[in-house]
């Protein structure tokens, strides 16, 4: 794992003696809320519905046992013992006092950690594949990329102040676990015909009020080049975005409105530009930032247990990934527990999850971006203990990738931009469908849910995405069908009018109903069967009568 | 009351604790909505919006929330997502709605 430098450890210690000074100001009265606000922003810190939020940064979703561990400490000396894990590969903590903010942040960045870039109108915290390093399919490991990114980005004094937030995402494999065609840069390391390594760099992606997949601006960037061709879009964008209107901000509504034709042209020019005047990145630099992600050394070979109970068995038939090396397994931890909130860990959770990585599993957890936790190294011989320990944890649920491993963002319960709750949803879906055996005979199925168009629940790219709204002084949840966030990535299509709270999830089960009557054999998952068929035969589950009338 | 207008109530969160807040009668910020001043006009509520903006370094973000009056002239809100900020989230039992048996 990556380990600050000298120069990390100074900047994140000066960042939180600087904003314990904002704070002392801020509660004295010489700093206004107005000019206070943007600086808190900037250490990650929002005031939502009934108290202060801190979104604290997880790089690359990589942390190690220390830093979950502090992470659950920090849950119970300043906020009510649980952490919230989120789809930008975050941690959020729901109820901290603004006087507690600045010893929460030394706290973190003891264990090189901190909440800078969570928020406002910048590069964000770089997102990648939760798998990376371990992943079968790899081809390289994206962290690397996504910490130099990191490095370059943080404080980059051209960037503070874009038109809007920024967000980049890192895949190293051709599977796309990392969401990239959502993102404004979206970077998938390919190599060239020589075998050269590089990245296809993707743009104009992005979900909120308006949803986009991300186009392929460059097909092929050598590596080396990484830096000065982001540099370049940033400035193409930093001059071209809109700040007229911060709905038409984002990079997406320069590629629409000016063609990627002309705005590749135009990053190509100032790439050209670039290259003259910018150095290329010390090779030392990216060869040390390389070697932190080296692989961790891999015990050799033995013979496994027999897997012997049902309840092992299930669990690593759904939790359980294949790792590059065979006698290795990637584990994923559900944070979906049946009735449960999607992605909160208590405190003694998550200490059980540091023990584990510490005790089995090369010291390394990864947030993924569906809100579960992975460990991404265990020998598969330790499959048997590290279940029993997830069990008796509560966090053995064998349901990731299943319709009740729901994405669902804070909705109305916490957050001051929802309109409407999104964690009763998944809850109740969750409840509806809680037989496992009916959740494995529905198979593969993504649900998504966001409590306001801004999406953070990524519903655009569920299979089933669910968007709250509030109509009318009313909660009402709009469908989408169709939607895909991984290569073969898809916006969802609307189904039709919206659903009240209590008509939703009977609207729902219908839904899953008439797939698996459509479904031309187990094998055909709900996604494959919507794109054979098209809306007509889900449209019709979902509104029978209007079904009915067509009919008639 | 003026024809079609709506009671109103004045609402922020807390500086330091972030928590939400009301102004009452007395001038001054509660954590009881039964507390709250109501404002039965719209020139009562642009005093009361007025009033409740004096205080930058005691409360943050003052806005007024349409309210219904209970028979003893008691202000509960008249939207879901005040409702949620007066009670606390759905999935856990916190906030207010804890707070609230702690302080009887």
């Amino acid at each position: 794992m990556y380990s600050y430098t000298e120069f990390d450890r100074d900047f994140v210690a000066a960042r939180v003696a600087e904003f314990r000074g904002q704070v002392e100001r801020r509660v004295a009265g010489s700093l206004t809320e107005d000019e206070f606000k943007p600086l808190r922003l900037m250490n990650g810190l929002y005031l939502q519905l009934h108290a202060y939020m801190l979104r604290v940064a997880v790089p690359y979703g990589t942390l190690n046992g220390r830093q979950m561990r502090r992470l659950a400490d920090i849950s119970e000396r300043w906020d009510k013992g649980y952490g919230h894990f989120t789809t930008r590969q975050n941690v959020q903590f729901n109820w901290p006092k603004l006087r507690d903010v600045p010893d929460m942040l030394e706290a973190l960045a003891e264990v090189e950690m901190h909440a800078i870039q969570t928020s406002g109108n910048c590069i964000r915290n770089v997102t990648a594949d939760h798998f990376a390093g371990a992943a079968a399919d790899e081809i390289e490991d994206p962290r690397p990329t996504a910490e130099l990114i990191r490095q370059w980005s943080t404080d980059h004094p051209e960037f503070t102040w874009l038109p809007r937030k920024f967000k980049v995402a890192v895949t190293g494999s051709p599977n796309d676990r990392a969401v990239t065609k959502s993102h404004d840069i979206g970077l998938r390391m390919v190599r060239d015909a020589e075998g050269a390594p590089g990245y296809e760099v993707s743009i104009g992606g992005g979900l909120g009020r308006t949803p986009m997949i991300g186009r392929v601006v460059r097909e092929f960037l050598p590596k080396a080049e990484l830096l000065r061709y982001l540099e370049a879009i940033l400035q193409v964008y930093n001059l071209g975005g809109r700040r007229d209107n911060k709905y038409k901000a984002r990079l997406k509504i320069l590629v629409h409105e000016e063609s990627l034709e002309t705005v590749r042209a135009r990053i190509e020019a100032a790439f050209a530009a670039n290259a003259m005047l910018l150095k290329p990145v010390d090779p030392e630099i990216v060869a040390g930032i390389e070697a932190a992600f080296a692989p961790p050394g891999f015990e050799p070979a033995v013979d496994a247990p027999p897997f012997v109970s049902a309840g092992l068995r299930a669990w690593i038939d759904t939790n359980v990934t294949a790792h590059r090396v065979p006698h290795y397994a990637i584990a994923t931890v559900s944070l979906k527990p049946i009735g449960g909130t999607p992605g909160d860990a208590t405190a003694e959770q998550m200490r059980v999850l540091a023990d584990l990585a510490e005790t089995y599993a090369h010291d390394e957890l990864r947030v993924s971006h569906e809100q579960n936790i992975v460990l991404p190294h265990v020998p598969r011989r330790h499959l048997p203990a590290v279940y029993a320990r997830l069990r008796e944890a509560g966090l053995a649920t064998p349901n990731v990738g299943l319709i009740s491993d729901i994405i669902a963002c804070p909705g109305m319960d916490y957050c001051a931009l929802a309109t409407a709750r999104s964690i009763p949803i998944a809850q109740e879906i969750a409840e509806t469908f809680a037989d496992l055996d009916r959740q494995r005979d529905i198979g593969p199925l993504k649900i998504k849910i966001s409590g306001c168009i801004n999406a953070c629940g990524h519903h655009h790219v569920g299979h089933i995405g669910i968007l709250g709204l509030d109509r009318a002084g009313v909660e009402n949840y709009q469908v989408t069908l169709g939607g895909d966030g991984t290569e073969t990535a898809a916006i969802g299509e609307r189904a039709g009018p919206g659903f009240s709270a209590e008509a939703l999830v009977p609207a729902i089960e219908r839904l899953i109903e008439a797939y698996l009557d459509v479904r031309l054999e187990p094998g055909e998952s709900f996604l494959a069967a919507y794109r054979r068929l098209g809306p007509a035969p889900f449209k019709a589950a979902l509104y029978p009568a209007e079904a009915r009338s067509d009919a008639a | 009351m003026a024809r079609g207008f709506e009671p109103q109530i004045a609402t922020a969160n807390d500086l330091l604790e972030g928590d939400v807040v009301y102004f009452t009668e007395e001038g001054l910020w509660s954590r009881d909505i039964a507390e709250a001043q109501v404002a039965q006009t719209a020139e009562a509520a642009d005093a009361l919006f007025a009033q409740a903006g004096a205080f930058p370094n005691q409360v943050v973000g003052v806005y007024l929330i349409e309210a219904v009056l209970d028979a003893d002239g008691r202000a509960s809100p008249a939207h879901f997502r005040e409702a949620f900020r007066m009670r606390g989230p759905s999935n856990y039992f916190h906030g207010k709605q804890a707070e609230r048996r702690t302080d009887v």
